[in-house]
């Protein structure tokens, strides 16, 4: 609140003085304002790299230096598992310092994040080409009821599908899927044979494995805006709807595929209420996000492990940072592009 | 070839279901399975007093949509997600407004614009702990620096009247950069040539802002409330972990930060009320509706000034 204020009050100064130097003084406000909104966007990382770089007995000092004065690597070792008792005890300050299996559940959000992805714009994209291109009866309809999924808050469908695992794990149970032609699908990819849902991938993975409405939205604006010639030309030469959209389709809208393959990872790589809801708190199966959650929950409210938490918690931030460098760009281009739409 | 021809044109017109059908199966599985049965069993629970320990449950009416009438709990949270909603809306759409003007008068850059964009992307979760930190009483940085100017050390999450102004703070922070993203994207529909006129007739930045900016961005501005006006209302992952953590009860101190989807979790999961819980994000539902619906036609988002 107080930075416009700020800002209207350098434009209404600038109003009663002379125009272009009160101009270019409401220039270097403005300037000022967005470089210190620009500051307190990234502080936060910065703070944590510095805290994570500390011993906690040396947190207790309290210093708030930017750099701390012995840097150390001892406690981004410690949460990848890598440290001695020696160096546990050193850069934690406390025998028994609390346990995070960091790259198991690294490996965890990898997986679901990367198969909710791979499925998600494919099936989405390929529901995007029937909206965009195909003429069937009902088209408008169905679209607007997909529509009507954006509106739901999830937490809505969440209760419903958790009680929906249940069945899922009693229907399993009977061994149907084994017994019937589909048995000789490799099931056991996806753990599909195992009678439990909860707690497994599969459960945490299928809700968004095959659609989310609004994948199927965005990428259905895109194709809207793709030019049909190339396409028409590929029917004359004779060939079919699949052939256009693998060999056609899907090179020109590869860029915004990519896209939505790049928010889709992010948002899975952050989803939080869903693994709440049914991963049940197994290790083997859960995510950064709520074990990072657990964590902290196990922590002392006196004297918290800050150092291992700074570091698990840069840790679970790092490939989202690294796709956020690479695809920065595209990024807020994207968000420019729904914005307007 | 000329068979081909003759049909190739309207071929993408023609093949209905029969095409389509393939193309829509595997999006249909997850619509039916995962969004639209659950949204009609929702509906069903609601009027149940299911147990997810033998997952079965009897039809009993009315009976939740009763109980929801004279529990303190339900509306102790509904009054906490208002006071969210409005501390963080009005701090996070003024900051924004803010941001974007400044970006769209100042600066081109991708660089600027990108940086900002980074809370945005990171985990809630992630947020949630960086904050916690970032804001503890005896540690934290920010209280450490409130101490140099003579302020007294304050229990941002752990006081029950802090505790919903600092976590809407935290989502601003969150989510400033984005919003101002969507602003700045309206701001690049006002022509140009306004601005020059304006700048002939010797208006001040001010004075065009609002006259120019303001009435224009309307229409803009209405659909970006409206999105995130319902994901406020949505608020939960934050709150779960910053007042959950170190072994706190999830929307302490005394219920000073149970917001109403934090209420819904806790009935379904940990009282095992998940009928209940349904019934409730029925009332949010229809809350959600009537909010949208208002904001709309109060902001007649489809009418823009510039006609």
């Amino acid at each position: 609140m107080s930075v416009d204020k700020q800002k209207t009050q350098a434009d209404a100064s600038s109003a009663k003085t002379d125009a272009s130097f009160g101009a270019r003084v409401g220039r270097g406000v403005a300037w000022a304002i967005l470089l210190a909104i620009m500051v307190v966007s990234v502080f936060p990382f910065l703070w944590a790299f510095r805290t994570a770089a500390t011993t906690n007995p040396e947190l207790l000092s309290g210093s708030v230096d930017l750099l701390p004065a012995e840097p150390t690597e001892l406690n981004f070792k410690r949460v990848l598992g890598r440290a001695n008792d020696a160096e546990i005890l050193e850069s934690s300050g406390r025998e028994n310092a609390g346990q995070f299996d960091f790259l198991k559940a690294l490996r965890n959000t990898i997986i679901i994040a990367t198969a909710i992805t791979v499925g998600q714009t494919l099936f989405s994209g390929m529901a995007a080409y029937a909206f965009a291109r195909l003429e069937f009866k009902g088209r408008e309809k169905l679209f607007l009821v997909y529509l009507s999924g954006l509106m739901i808050p999830p937490i809505f469908i969440f209760i419903p599908n958790l009680i929906l695992m249940k069945d899922l794990a009693k229907w399993t149970e009977s061994g149907w899927l084994n017994g019937s032609v589909l048995g000789w699908i490799p099931w056991e990819w996806l753990s599909f044979t195992e009678v439990q849902w909860l707690g497994t991938f599969k459960g945490i993975i299928m809700p968004f494995f095959f659609m989310t409405p609004f994948a199927v939205f965005f990428l259905r604006q895109f194709f809207l805006g793709i030019n049909r010639s190339i396409e028409e030309a590929a029917f004359i030469d004779g060939a079919g709807h699949l052939r256009v959209f693998r060999s056609v389709v899907l090179p020109i809208a590869a860029p915004q595929m990519v896209t939505l393959a790049i928010l889709t990872y992010v948002t899975s790589w952050n989803e939080y209420l869903w693994p709440l809801f049914v991963a049940g708190g197994n290790p083997d199966v859960q995510p950064l996000t709520t074990s990072l959650g657990t964590f902290l929950t196990q922590q002392p409210g006196t004297a918290p492990d800050w150092a291992a938490i700074m570091a698990a918690t840069l840790l679970s931030a790092l490939p989202v940072l690294a796709l956020f460098a690479v695809f920065g760009r595209r990024l807020v281009d994207s968000i420019q592009f729904s914005g307007i739409k | 070839m000329t068979k081909k021809s003759g049909r190739s044109g309207s071929q993408n017109i023609q093949g209905g279901w029969k095409v389509a059908f393939w193309f829509l199966l595997p999006s249909l599985i997850g619509f039916v399975v995962f969004f639209l049965y659950p949204s009609l069993r929702g509906l069903y629970l609601a009027f149940t007093d299911w147990n997810l320990l033998g997952n079965k449950g009897e039809f009993i009416g009315f009976d939740n949509f009763e109980r929801m009438r004279d529990d303190s709990q339900l509306s102790n949270s509904l009054w906490v997600t208002l006071k969210y909603v409005v501390i963080n809306i009005g701090s996070q759409t003024i900051i924004s407004i803010g941001i974007a003007v400044m970006m769209d008068r100042l600066t081109k850059s991708q660089f600027v614009r990108s940086i900002m964009l980074l809370p945005w992307l990171m985990p809630n979760v992630v947020v949630a702990l960086l904050w916690v930190w970032m804001l503890d009483k005896n540690l934290g940085v920010v209280n450490r620096m409130l101490d140099w100017i003579g302020i007294d050390p304050i229990n941002f999450f752990t006081s029950t009247s802090w505790v919903i102004p600092t976590v809407a703070a935290v989502n601003t922070w969150k989510f400033m950069g984005y919003t101002a993203l969507l602003i700045f994207a309206g701001l690049q529909t006002i022509p140009k040539s306004l601005y020059e006129a304006g700048a002939i007739d010797g208006a001040t930045e001010f004075q065009m802002f609002r006259r120019i900016t303001l009435p224009l961005l309307r229409p803009v501005l209405a659909l970006v409330l409206v999105i995130t006006i319902v994901g406020s209302m949505q608020v939960f992952d934050v709150i779960n972990v910053a007042t959950g953590g170190f072994n706190g009860q999830a929307g302490g101190p005394a219920n000073a930060s149970r917001v109403v989807y934090l209420y819904i979790y806790q009935t379904a999961v940990t009282f095992n009320e998940p009928g209940y819980a349904a019934a409730i994000s029925l009332l949010l539902v229809a809350i959600l509706m009537v909010v949208t619906f208002l904001q709309l036609k109060l902001l007649r988002a489809g009418e823009s000034d510039l006609a």
